[in-house]
């Protein structure tokens, strides 16, 4: 099981968790602008530590975030080495540097605001949207199901991976991809079925 | 109990009205417990989902109290509940009672009371212990109990459930069934088990489309067994 702790809401009391869900969102934003504008891999490491000062203040635990940050870990190890080869080190050490603390402040978020919490906070702020025919409560759920979605498609994915191990398929990619793409998209109809049959996305 | 009445219903495969799914069809649902029984691809799941206008009729009309499936979908499904076969793609927020609260947006309650009240629903069906874990990380049983639990949050008359106990154990086929037997409300139950289906008190089998017998859940049973073994 992978048990990310993306849209995994995890109960507490420190300050992270107390601080309302519309200046918590906001700071994500703002937070991810600066580590896109700001180059150069000092700027990096500042926000990657930050994040886990955040992280540790949150008290969402060591071992959990580690395990939700692992596929998040082996993509950043990827794409600096690449820098690494191509470019040199400064830029490898921004590229994961920038991944990681993004990540790592979404998870915070993530873990200690109430999903339900969220859907408001969204919901309100595209309230003015209305008018442009848009649905502000919709738009809010689809945010909360996507984050939900990450663990289900990482789920998916490491069984597929399996079962293409189990037939020796695993180097070939699509044994991995068609099955992938397929059963996401079968579980989207589901989940999708079952937001219909529960009256959710109804009137 | 509910008035469920399929009128000269058809069902045609999704983008090729060609191929028949469910041939031509009348029934009227009144008996509180209805088995639906049959082979893989009979189109048991087909019939099931009419009931709440997750399928609609390619000719024909369904309606349960009068209200129509398709004009009054929004309303039908306020009345009529449907569990899955496979807890996980029904079960859509991070922790328990987040997804309980979840059915309950729609009764405007606030938001407070929302949660209260959800953990209040979960106890009743001893899960209130599980209030804040991750749904994820629950047994398969837990989960259907879950996912019943979050249909019946909003109190409907009729629960249809496709196969509700395939992907469980004994102990939890028993535990959902005594459940789904126990409620107050009428319950379409769609399944491979011929002995939840003769508690029913009234079962349907259906064979590549089309109704091949109707009545007495023991008979009913019987002659699924005999068409199986011929
Ligand atoms: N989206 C679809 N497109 C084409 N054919 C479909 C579609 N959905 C169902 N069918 C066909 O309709 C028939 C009935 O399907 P249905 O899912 O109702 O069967 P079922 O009795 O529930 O089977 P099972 O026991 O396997 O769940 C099957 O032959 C199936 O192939
Ligand atoms: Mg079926």
């Amino acid at each position: 099981m992978t048990a990310s702790l993306l849209g995994m809401y995890r109960p507490g009391t420190t300050v992270v968790h107390r601080l309302a869900v519309g200046p918590k969102l906001a700071t994500l934003a703002a937070f991810a602008v600066a580590v896109t504008l700001l180059r150069g891999p000092w700027s990096a490491l500042c926000f990657l530590a930050a994040a886990v000062a955040v992280a540790l203040w949150a008290r969402i635990g060591v071992r959990a975030t580690a395990r939700a940050m692992r596929p998040i870990l082996f993509l950043a190890t990827v794409f600096a080495g690449f820098q690494l080869w191509r470019v040199g080190w400064p830029l490898a050490v921004e590229v994961a540097g920038d991944l990681l603390s993004l990540v790592l402040l979404a998870v915070v978020v993530t873990a200690t605001t109430p999903t339900d919490d969220v859907i408001d906070a969204i919901t309100r702020a595209c309230e003015p949207l209305r008018r442009f025919g848009v649905d502000p409560e919709r738009v809010g759920l689809a945010i909360a199901l996507m984050m939900r979605a990450v663990p289900d498609i990482l789920d998916i994915a490491s069984q597929t991976r399996d079962a293409a191990k189990a037939r020796g398929l695993e180097r070939d990619p699509r044994a991995l991809l068609v099955p992938l793409a397929l059963r996401t998209v079968a579980r989207a109809r589901a989940t999708g079925d079952a937001l219909a049959a529960r009256g959710i996305v109804d009137d | 109990m509910a008035q469920i009445v399929l009128d000269g219903v058809t069902v045609t495969a999704p983008g090729d009205d060609e191929t028949t799914i469910l041939g031509e069809t009348s029934l009227r649902l009144t008996e509180r417990r209805i088995a639906l029984i049959g082979g893989n691809g009979s189109g048991k799941s087909t019939l099931a989902r009419l009931l709440n206008g997750l399928t609609a009729p390619a000719t024909g009309s369904v309606r349960v109290d009068d209200l129509d499936t398709v004009r009054d979908g929004a309303a039908v499904r306020r009345r009529v509940g449907f569990v899955f076969t496979d807890p996980d793609s029904q079960l859509v927020m991070p922790t328990c009672a987040e997804d309980v609260a979840l059915s309950l947006r729609r009764t405007r309650l606030p938001k407070a009371e929302r949660r209260e009240r959800a953990v209040e629903i979960l106890g009743t069906y001893g899960l209130a212990h599980l209030a804040d874990v991750s749904v994820h990380s629950l047994s398969g049983g837990q989960k259907q109990l879950l996912a019943v639990a979050g249909v019946l949050a909003t109190d409907p008359d009729v629960i249809v459930a496709d196969e509700p106990t395939t992907l469980l154990d004994l102990h939890n086929t028993r535990r959902i069934a005594d459940l789904l037997f126990g409620l107050r409300q009428q319950v379409v139950l769609v399944t491979h088990d011929l002995e939840l289906a003769t508690r029913c008190d009234r079962a349907l089998v259906i064979a590549g489309g089309v109704i091949a017998f109707d009545g007495d859940p023991a008979e009913a049973a019987a002659s699924y067994r005999e068409s199986v073994s011929r």
